[in-house]
């Protein structure tokens, strides 16, 4: 009876740590080989052949197609600079200049990587689309009212993430964080 | 009480290798994966180009709304596949992912060199029963080879401001890609 116990124990034990450990893993999208600028973390690898077997659980689990190293690179964020999570209802400013790339593109997605419904049908921007200050350098403003310049409209939910993707760009496997690789600030200014 | 202890500590070993065979299962078990989705409406062989994602309705999770994207579901069982991407108003891409949807290969219009992106791709073993040709550089022919005999082709074109869209989708409509003839394929040549 005690051997009994002790192994049904034991088995309640392996089943609690092993589906906890895979579950939060998976939901953190914890992945090898993690190049973080900022507020800002890409996964390089996760785009090669080379990709870990947490890269290729999470890509199965989400539903997405992962962007191929050969294709960019994508970044994405879920705090600003400080580490607050990105609240729909702040007004956030996304500034400064980014590393050297045919294009890029910003976008705004809600928790399920799903766009987010606004007025004006804008879901981000393209690095053509964007108004830029003289010397190159861009703001854009992450709020959930309409605001002068580049507005992009966070829809007033709860939190969400920004992702940066770089197309056709030298950022690789072997990128380190560094001078050469400029991300935008992401501040926020203020709450409604 | 050192009993329920060394039990605890065989019960969080226990846990390490259940944790480590979900992570290496979840890949082969999980039927919501982009190929899977991807599978109910697009044929084999066959370019289809994906509707524009919206806030309401996305093919996939985390899709750049800045893009017209088509896909080729493949399967290589019956013989290689011709690849044919006409290149878009500003930006290009065709990426390769195997079964598993990992990313094995991916090659943008400037890196294609043309107005057009042509490629054939095959297993290892049907790249191994074509002749070798020493006249057919690698240049002329873009030869690419999947590990897995079947797999998905996402081909993708940046419309940089939504005017664009419309060029962009048509560059996309003379997308193809076809099942080749290997014994053909190696007689013209």
């Amino acid at each position: 009876m005690r051997l009994l116990l002790g192994t049904l124990f034991a088995f309640v034990v392996a089943a609690l740590v092993g589906l906890g450990t895979t579950y939060f893993a998976l939901s953190r999208g914890a992945a090898f080989g993690a190049l973080t600028i900022g507020s800002w973390t890409a996964w390089p690898k996760s785009g090669t052949e080379d990709a870990d077997p947490y890269a290729r659980a999470t890509i199965a689990r989400t539903g997405q197609l992962p962007m191929a190293l050969g294709d960019g690179v994508s970044f994405s964020a879920l705090t600003d600079d400080k580490g607050k999570i990105l609240d729909g209802r702040c007004t956030v400013v996304v500034s400064g200049v980014t590393p050297a790339a045919r294009y890029w593109t910003l976008t705004l997605y809600n928790a399920g990587g799903e766009l987010v419904a606004n007025s004006v049908g804008r879901y981000g921007f393209t690095s053509e689309e964007i108004l830029r200050n003289a010397d190159g350098s861009f703001a854009i403003t992450v709020a959930p009212r309409a605001n002068p310049g580049n507005w992009l409209p966070s829809g007033g939910i709860e939190r969400y993430s920004l992702v940066l993707r770089f197309y056709d760009t030298a950022i690789g496997v072997a990128t380190r964080a560094s001078r050469e690789v400029p991300m935008p600030s992401i501040k926020t200014r203020s709450c409604a | 009480m050192i009993r329920w202890l060394l039990l605890l500590l065989a019960g969080a070993l226990l846990g390490g290798i259940v944790h480590l065979a979900t992570v290496m299962a979840l890949p082969r078990t999980a039927t919501q994966d982009a190929y899977s989705r991807l599978s109910a409406n697009a044929p084999v062989n066959t370019v289809v180009t994906l509707p524009m994602p919206t806030p309401d309705k996305a093919v996939m999770p985390l899709m750049d709304p800045a893009f017209i994207s088509a896909v080729c579901r493949y399967d290589l069982s019956k013989g290689p596949l011709k690849l044919t991407v006409p290149v878009g108003p500003v930006y290009t891409s065709v990426s390769f992912y195997t079964r598993f949807d990992v990313a094995y290969y991916a090659i943008n219009d400037r890196a294609a060199g043309r107005r057009i992106i042509e490629l054939d791709l095959m297993t290892p073993e049907q790249h191994n029963e074509m002749p070798e040709q020493e006249d057919v550089t690698a240049a002329d022919r873009l030869i690419v080879e999947s590990p897995t005999p079947t797999g998905l082709i996402a081909l993708r074109t940046l419309a940089p401001e939504p005017g664009l869209m419309p060029m962009a989708r048509a560059a996309l409509a003379g997308a193809r890609c076809e099942q080749q003839d290997l014994a053909k394929m190696t007689r013209d040549q």
